[in-house]
Formats: C-alpha cells, structure tokens, sequence
C-alpha cells in the first residue's frame, strides 16, 4: 500500500525476526523435538505455545485499555477473535493430522528453513499445495453457491 | 530440601529442561507483541500460503488477501532470516549458552562457518503432512500461531476449542505413526 507508513513494514521485519529466532532458538523448528512433544517424550514444547501466548495476552489485555489506535496504521487495537463454526473442528483436526503425520506448522517451517533445513521444503511444497486445493475448491463452492441464490 | 522423587519425574517428563523453551516462547510472544503494538495486527503465519497464491491465481479465495500479501511476504521472510540469526549465532556457537545444545536429533553440517541443521524426518512426512497443514489451518481458520499464540492470548474460545482439537489429534497422530513403527 503506497499510503502506509514508512516505518510500518520495518516494523513487521523486525518481528518477524524475533518470531523466527524465538522459534530457532526453542527448537520448534525441528520436527523432531515436536513430534518427541506429540509422543510424550519431551513436554518442554508447552513452554513455547503457553509462553509466547501469555505474553501476547498482556499485550492483547492492556493494550486496548491504554491506547484506542495503533501509531503505524490508525486501527483499533482489538483481540483476535473469530467466529466459531464446524471448520473449526473440521480444519482443526485436518491440520492435527498434518502436524502430527510431519512434526511441522508453517511458522516453524519458515523458521526450519532460516535454520538450513532445506527438507523443510518439502512440506513447505505441501502446504502451498494444500492451501491451493481448498482454497480452489472453496471458490468454486462459494461460485456456485452464489451462482445458485443468483437463480433463486 | 528437594523431593527426589519429584525432580526424578521432572527429569522424565522434561529431558532437556524447559529453559530454552520458555525463552524461545518469550521470544516468539514479543515478536507478535511488537507487531501488534506498532499495527494492531494480530498476525498469524499461515495466511501467508493464500495470500502469497494471490500473486500467481485469480481464485476468488486468494484474491481476498490482496491488501495484506505484501506485509505477509515481510514477515515470513523476517522469520527466516531470524531463524537463520539463531543458526549463525547460538548454533554456530559464536554465542554460547547453557540453554542450547547440539541435541541429538536431525543432522548439523556447516557451510562457510555457520552450523546448520537437516531434520531426519523422511520426506514423504514432510511433504504429505504439509499438504493436511496447508489445507487444515486455512479451513481453520488459523495455526499455531494465530490460534495458539494470538488466539489464545486473546482468550478467545474459538481459537482455544480449535487449539484442543489439533493438539489432541495431532498426539492421536503421531503416537498412532510411532506405533507403526514409521521412525524417524
């Protein structure tokens, strides 16, 4: 976007840089130490999920409450919520089949790729591949879909 | 005094500490924090696999993500390149701490002085498991990250019912894959 801040894709590199070297650094970039977490060999990866959830939960609690909008866009700072439905459920177990057939989800797998993982590329392949059938087949169902309240 | 039975079931439960996950997840919060801070955007990693298919398809379902593929491209590539700081750095053991070691898993091998590291994990896993994350998170509705991270720091019920439930089947997965005898 031409009309955005200067400094606002710095911003999100820098993030992205303590993102991946937090991944690296607690080794969920290595599907192996995931998959010995899935297998109860090792419970430690709980620290990073709950970990890096607390601290954006300070971040989401008290924000909202000190400031209205955020200086690089104007937006409203707000928590991030979605609505429930069945694909939750559905793509949640999905992705947990993924996840756990590969020891990987797609910000470790970035991460695994900074670390030299080349492998890694392999499922990076497969993700591309399978967010482009869904989301084939989610355009086509909503086309039609359309397509058919259009008739009506 | 310290229950040895205790720290003995610590020992166990937590074979290599929980150090270094704890500071790897601090970090991995405060690099969504000073996203969120700055933007107000609650990012998650997965959109960037349709967002970035915006660039090469017209499907209407990538198309959606148009006004935020740029950003999206940055960031990813930040995680990367930080993911590789930590490989020149603390894996290359030109940083050294108490918190990282080698560890036993995958394969270190050096290119020009950096120490990087090639995961075991066969590449029909890889590839096949990353088709079922590619389609899961985006049917979804968010990852490990913007469930897990962003979604559950919000309290959000949605993204705690979706964390339980790939959570519980990716356990049911991989003990299932383990039993099989599929290794590594």
């Amino acid at each position: 976007m031409a009309d955005r801040h200067p400094l606002f894709m710095p911003l999100i590199l820098v993030g992205g840089l303590i993102f991946g070297f937090g991944l690296g650094f607690s080794q969920m970039a290595r599907p192996e130490v995931v998959l010995d977490f899935l297998q109860f060999e090792d419970f430690g990866l709980l620290f990073v999920m709950f970990g890096a959830a607390i601290v954006s939960g300070v971040a989401f609690a008290v924000m909202p409450r000190v400031r209205d909008r955020a200086p690089l866009t104007g937006d409203a700072y707000e928590r991030r919520l979605k609505s429930f439905d069945r694909n939750v459920l559905v793509g949640g177990a999905i992705f947990g089949v993924g996840w756990g057939l590969s020891g990987i989800c797609p910000g470790a797998a970035y991460a695994s790729l900074g670390t030299g993982n080349v492998a890694i590329l392999w499922a990076l392949a497969g993700m591309f591949v399978g967010a482009y059938l869904q989301g084939y087949w989610r355009s086509h169902t909503a086309d039609t879909d359309a397509a058919t309240s259009a008739a009506d | 005094m310290t229950d040895p039975i205790a720290l003995q079931a610590a020992a166990e439960l937590f074979p290599n500490g929980v150090s270094r996950y704890a500071v790897g997840g601090l970090l991995v919060g405060l690099g969504a924090v000073v996203i969120y801070l700055g933007t107000g955007i609650a990012a998650g990693a997965s959109t960037f696999l349709e967002s970035t298919l915006s660039y090469v398809s017209d499907q209407s379902r990538f198309q959606r993500y148009v006004a935020s593929r740029d950003w999206r491209v940055v960031f990813t590539l930040g995680i990367i390149a930080g993911a590789a700081v930590f490989a020149a750095t603390v894996q290359s053991g030109v940083i050294t701490t108490s918190l990282y070691e080698a560890g036993s898993t995958g394969q270190l091998y050096d290119v020009g002085g950096v120490t990087l590291w090639m995961t075991d994990v066969q590449p029909w896993r890889l590839f096949v498991g990353g088709i079922l994350v590619g389609i899961g998170t985006r049917i979804g509705k968010g990852c490990t990250s913007g469930h897990g991270v962003c979604g559950v720091g919000s309290a959000s019920k949605t993204s705690i019912v979706g964390v339980i439930t790939f959570l519980t089947v990716a356990i049911g997965t991989a003990q299932i894959v383990s039993a099989l005898g599929v290794s590594p």
